[in-house]
C-alpha cells in the first residue's frame, strides 16, 4: 500500500539557522510513527511543516501518493491531516459540541442533533463527557478527548500528537495509549512526539530519531533498545566554546534548599549551592526546572519546604523580596520576561537597582551615563547608543543586557534560564566567560539549559530534573547526555510517578 | 557575508524602530501646526490673543484631567471616572468653602479626589480586575455622590467662595490662572515622569509589566499610584470649573473623560501602555480645543463639530501608525 505520508528531503531555515535540513519521514495507514529527540532537534518544525503551518525552502510533500503543497492549516485539515498540539487550541468558553464541530458548524444549529453526533464520537473514544459541557471546566485529560473527537469529525487521516501525555495522570496516558492502538486499528495514520522512551516502546510501530535538524535514523522498537535509541539522540561532539574555566574558590554555604514543594505539582528538590559554584539544572523541557528557578526568586508561590539564604531562613513572596536578599534571575523569555523591548538600553540596564542612579526619586543622568556605559564594556555589549531602546539589539546583546541588571544590582546568587537561547555563537562564548567571571568573583550561579554540551562545559555539577521531582545530581566524572536524559526520563518507566504536574495545578 | 547581511538586518530594523518613533512623535506636532495654520487662515480671530486665552481657558479642566489620564493610559489602564470625579471635586468644593478657609478646603477636595482614584486603583492592582470595569463603576458611583452631597442642585459658592472665584476668573502674566494652573501641572508631570524614577517605572510597567516584576519592583504600588494621581487632579479640574463660573455642580464633566481620552491618544499615547509623552498630551489637548474653537469661529452647527471631532480623531492615529500600517500593505 501506498504510504499516506512522503515527506523528502525537507529544509527549512529560519533567519539563517537550518531548523531542519534533508529530512525524510514516511508514515503508512495504520502505523504508529514515533518521533524523538531533543528539545530543538527539529520534531516540532517538521510538524508544522506537515500542518501546513509554515512551508518548507525545499523538498516535496506527497500524500497518498500526489505530490502536492499545502498551502495553510486548512489546506492540511482538508486533506485529513490533523495536529493535536500540546497547547491545546480548544475555545474554553463554548461547549464541547461546539468545539467538535468548530469550523463545520451550520448557519443554523441544530442543537439536539449536533450533541447527539458529539456524544457518538466521544462514545467511540471510550470516554463519558456531556457534549453540553464547557470546555474550559473539563480536566486536560478530557481536553484532550475533545481534541481527537473534533479530529475524527472531519473524516481524519493522518493524527500528529505533540507529546500528549506530558500533561497527562499515568491512568489517564494508559487511556489515550488505548485509543491511539484502536484509531490504528482503523487505519489512521498516527505521528508521535514524546519524550517518554517507555510509552514509546509500548505503542510505537517505528521510530525516528530527529537530532539538529536531520534525520539521524529510522528503527525498529524489536531490534533498537532503549539506550541505543538514546544513543543516537545524544552524542554531538562538545566544542570548544565553554570559555575559559576561571579558578573560582568555593566559599560558604549561598543557598540552602530543603524539600521544596510547589503548587505546580514540583517536589521533593533539596540541594545547597556555594559562593564560587556554577550548578547547572538539567532535565527536559517541563520537569519542573523554570519553576523550581521562579520559585527561588519569589516570582511563583512555595507550598511547603525551607530554604535557607546566606545562612538566614529565606522565603521570599515576591522577585521585590528576592532581589532585597540579592538574588537575580533572568529569565528563559527573554523579550517576554527579561527586558523591556522599547525602553533604552540604559533604562533596562538600571532597573533592577536604582538606588545608585537616584537621589531622592530624581535620576542623576550623568552618574547613571558613567555607571551603565561600564556595564556596556565589562559585559562588551555592542550597541549604537545606550539611549537605543533594546530592541534595536541582537539577541545575543539583549541577553547581556539581562546580565547587565545583575551585574549592575551586585547579587550574590544568579539564576539564569536558557542563557543562551536564540543567541549566535560567538555571543555564546561570551556569556560563558561571564558566568565564570561571576562565579570568580565569588558568586554563586545556577544554570538552567537544555543543551545537555552547555551544562556540562560550564557546570562544576548537574543537578538532573524529570517530571517536577529532582532525581540526582551528576558529577564532571559521569558527564554524558545519555547519563543526564536516563536519570530524567527513565523515572516514567517505573509508572508510579504520582501526580504530575499540571494535574495538581488544576485544583490551585 | 553573513555577517554583514546580519548586520544589515539590525540596520533596517533599528531605522524601522526609529522610522515609526518619528511618526508617533511628531504625527500631534504636524496635526497641530496644520490646524493652527488652517484656523488662522480662515479666520483672523483666531491668533487673537483673547482668543488664545478662551481656548486656553476652556480647556483647563480637560488639560488637567488629561494629565492624569496619560499616566493611567501609560501603564496600559483606562481610567472612565475622571469626569464624574470632577462632579465630586466641583460640589464639594463649594460646599467646604462655606465652612472652612481656602487652604484648608481646596486640600481636603484633592484628596476626595485621591481616595476616589485610590479605591479604582487597589481594585485594579490588588485584584488585578480590569480598569475599564472598574472606572466605569467610579464614574457611576461618583457622579451619584455628586448629586447626593448637592441635592442635585447647583450650588453657589458665594461671599465664602469669593477667592476662589476672583482666582479663577483674573489673569496672571496675561493668561487666565485655570490656564496657568494647568500648564503648572503639565510642567510637574513633564518633570515626574522625564526625570523621576516614578515616572520611569510607569511607562516600563506599560511596556512590560513581567519584566520590571522580575527586575524586583512593586508593581501594583505604581498601578495604584497613578489612579490616585488622576482622581486628585480630577478634583481638581473640578475646582477650577467652580472658579470660573462660581458654582459646584453635579452635572460638571458629564462625557469629558471621552474628550481626556481623546486628548491623550491623538498626543500619540498608545493604549496598549508603555508609550505617551506630556508635551504631545499636552498638544493633543490644544487641538481638540482649536478644532471646536474654529469650527465656532467659522460657525458650523454643534452637531456637525461632533462627526468633524470623530474623523479627526481617526486621521490623528492613522499619521501615528503610518509606519506600522504601510508596512503592513
Amino acid at each position: 500500500m501506498a504510504p499516506l505520508i512522503e515527506l523528502e528531503t525537507i529544509s527549512k531555515a529560519f533567519a539563517g539557522i537550518h531548523a531542519l535540513s534533508g529530512v525524510n519521514f514516511t508514515l503508512n495507514p495504520g502505523e504508529v510513527h514515533a518521533l524523538v529527540g531533543e528539545n530543538g532537534a527539529g520534531k516540532s518544525t517538521l510538524m508544522r511543516v506537515l500542518g501546513g503551518e509554515i512551508q518548507p525552502d525545499e523538498g516535496t510533500i506527497t500524500i497518498a501518493g500526489e505530490r502536492t503543497s499545502l498551502s495553510g492549516p486548512t489546506d492540511a485539515l482538508r486533506r485529513g491531516i490533523s495536529i493535536i498540539h500540546q497547547e491545546m487550541a480548544l475555545a474554553r468558553d463554548l461547549s464541547v459540541a461546539e468545539n467538535i464541530f468548530l469550523g463545520a458548524l451550520p448557519a443554523r444549529i441544530g442543537w439536539r442533533q449536533l450533541n447527539s453526533r458529539a456524544r457518538t464520537l466521544i462514545d467511540r473514544l471510550g470516554f463519558r463527557i456531556s457534549p453540553r459541557a464547557l470546555v474550559g471546566d473539563l480536566s486536560v485529560a478530557h481536553q484532550q478527548v475533545v481534541e481527537i473527537a473534533k479530529a475524527l469529525s472531519r473524516d481524519v487521516k493522518v493524527i500528529v500528537f505533540d507529546e500528549p501525555t506530558a500533561v497527562l495522570s499515568t491512568g489517564d496516558a494508559s487511556r489515550l495509549l488505548q485509543i491511539i492502538r484502536d484509531l490504528r486499528a482503523s487505519g489512521v495514520g498516527i505521528v508521535y512526539i514524546s519524550h517518554r522512551l517507555q510509552e514509546i516502546y509500548e505503542i510505537a510501530d517505528r521510530i525516528s530519531v530527529m537530532k539538529d535538524g536531520r534525520n539521524a535514523g529510522t528503527v525498529d522498537p524489536g531490534s533498537t533498545k532503549m539506550d541505543g535509541l538514546i544513543r543516537m539522540m545524544v552524542g554531538r561532539p562538545i566544542s570548544q566554546l565553554f570559555g575559559e574555566k576561571q579558578a573560582a574558590t568555593i566559599g560558604e554555604t549561598i543557598l540552602k534548599v530543603e524539600n521544596l514543594r510547589l503548587p505546580n505539582g514540583v517536589r521533593n528538590v533539596s540541594f545547597e549551592i556555594r559562593r564560587g559554584e556554577i550548578v547547572g539544572l538539567g532535565g527536559l523541557v517541563g520537569s519542573g526546572r523554570t519553576e523550581v528557578a521562579r520559585a527561588i526568586f519569589g516570582a511563583d508561590p512555595i507550598s511547603s519546604g525551607q530554604m535557607q539564604l546566606n545562612g538566614r531562613p529565606y522565603m521570599p513572596r515576591s522577585p521585590r523580596r528576592a532581589v532585597r536578599r540579592s538574588v537575580g534571575l533572568v529569565p528563559e523569555d527573554r523579550k517576554g520576561q527579561g527586558v523591556i523591548l522599547d525602553l533604552p538600553i540604559r533604562m533596562n540596564a538600571t532597573m533592577a537597582n536604582m538606588a545608585p542612579v537616584t537621589t531622592a526619586g530624581f535620576f542623576r543622568h550623568r552618574r547613571e551615563h558613567k555607571i551603565v556605559k561600564g556595564l556596556i564594556d565589562t559585559l562588551r555589549i555592542k550597541l549604537g547608543s545606550m539611549n537605543d531602546p533594546v530592541s534595536s539589539l541582537s539577541g545575543g546583546n539583549q541577553q547581556k543586557v539581562v546580565l547587565a541588571k545583575w551585574f549592575h544590582a551586585d547579587s550574590d546568587l544568579i539564576i539564569l534560564d536558557e542563557p543562551t537561547r536564540g543567541v549566535d555563537v560567538g555571543a555564546k562564548t561570551e556569556i560563558y566567560s561571564l558566568i565564570h567571571r561571576l562565579a570568580a568573583e565569588g558568586k554563586a550561579v545556577i544554570v538552567i539549559s537544555s543543551e545537555h554540551a552547555e551544562l556540562f562545559g560550564l557546570c562544576d555539577r548537574v543537578l538532573v530534573m524529570g517530571e517536577g521531582e529532582l532525581r540526582g545530581t551528576l558529577l564532571p566524572e559521569d558527564y554524558q547526555e545519555e547519563k543526564l536524559l536516563t536519570l530524567s526520563m527513565m523515572g516514567s518507566a517505573t509508572g508510579n510517578a504520582g501526580p504530575r504536574p499540571t494535574e495538581q495545578s488544576h485544583g490551585a | 557575508m553573513t555577517e554583514t547581511s546580519a548586520n544589515m538586518a539590525e540596520g533596517t530594523q533599528k531605522q524601522r524602530v526609529q522610522f515609526a518613533k518619528l511618526f508617533r512623535t511628531f504625527g500631534t506636532v504636524v496635526i497641530f501646526v496644520l490646524l493652527v495654520i488652517m484656523a488662522s487662515s480662515q479666520s483672523d480671530a483666531f491668533l487673537s490673543e483673547r482668543n488664545i486665552t478662551n481656548v486656553l481657558r476652556q480647556m483647563s479642566g480637560i488639560g488637567v484631567m488629561s494629565v492624569g489620564m496619560l499616566f493611567v493610559i501609560l501603564t496600559a489602564g483606562i481610567d472612565l471616572s475622571v469626569g464624574s470625579i470632577a462632579a465630586v471635586g466641583s460640589v464639594a468644593s463649594a460646599i467646604l468653602l462655606k465652612d472652612y478657609p481656602l487652604p484648608v478646603a481646596l486640600p481636603m477636595v484633592i484628596g476626595i479626589g485621591a481616595v476616589c482614584g485610590g479605591v479604582s486603583g487597589a481594585l485594579v492592582a490588588f485584584f488585578r480586575l480590569p480598569s475599564f470595569v472598574i472606572t466605569l463603576a467610579m464614574m457611576t458611583a461618583a457622579r451619584g455622590i455628586a448629586l447626593i452631597m448637592s441635592n442635585g442642585q447647583p450650588i453657589m459658592v458665594g461671599n465664602a467662595g469669593q477667592a476662589l472665584q476672583n482666582f479663577g476668573t483674573s489673569y496672571t502674566f496675561g493668561l487666565p490662572n485655570p490656564a496657568l494652573v494647568m500648564i503648572v501641572i503639565f510642567l510637574l508631570a513633564l518633570v515626574a515622569l522625564n526625570l523621576t524614577r516614578f515616572g520611569r517605572l510607569v511607562k516600563a510597567i506599560g511596556s512590560n509589566e513581567e519584566a520590571v516584576r522580575l527586575s524586583g519592583i512593586s508593581v501594583p504600588f505604581h498601578i495604584l499610584s497613578v489612579y490616585v494621581i488622576s482622581g486628585a487632579l480630577a478634583a481638581l479640574a473640578g475646582i477650577l470649573i467652580t472658579a470660573r463660573s462660581g458654582v459646584g455642580s453635579p452635572s460638571v464633566g458629564v462625557g469629558n473623560e471621552l474628550s481626556v481620552i481623546a486628548a491623550v491618544v491623538i498626543g500619540g499615547a498608545s493604549l496598549m501602555g508603555g508609550v505617551g509623552g506630556v508635551i504631545n498630551t499636552f498638544l493633543g489637548v490644544m487641538i481638540l480645543g482649536i478644532i471646536g474653537n474654529i469650527m465656532n469661529l467659522a460657525g458650523v452647527p454643534g452637531y456637525h463639530q461632533q462627526v468633524y471631532l470623530g474623523v479627526i480623531i481617526v486621521i490623528a492615529v492613522l499619521i501615528q501608525n503610518a509606519s506600522q500600517i504601510l508596512r503592513r500593505h
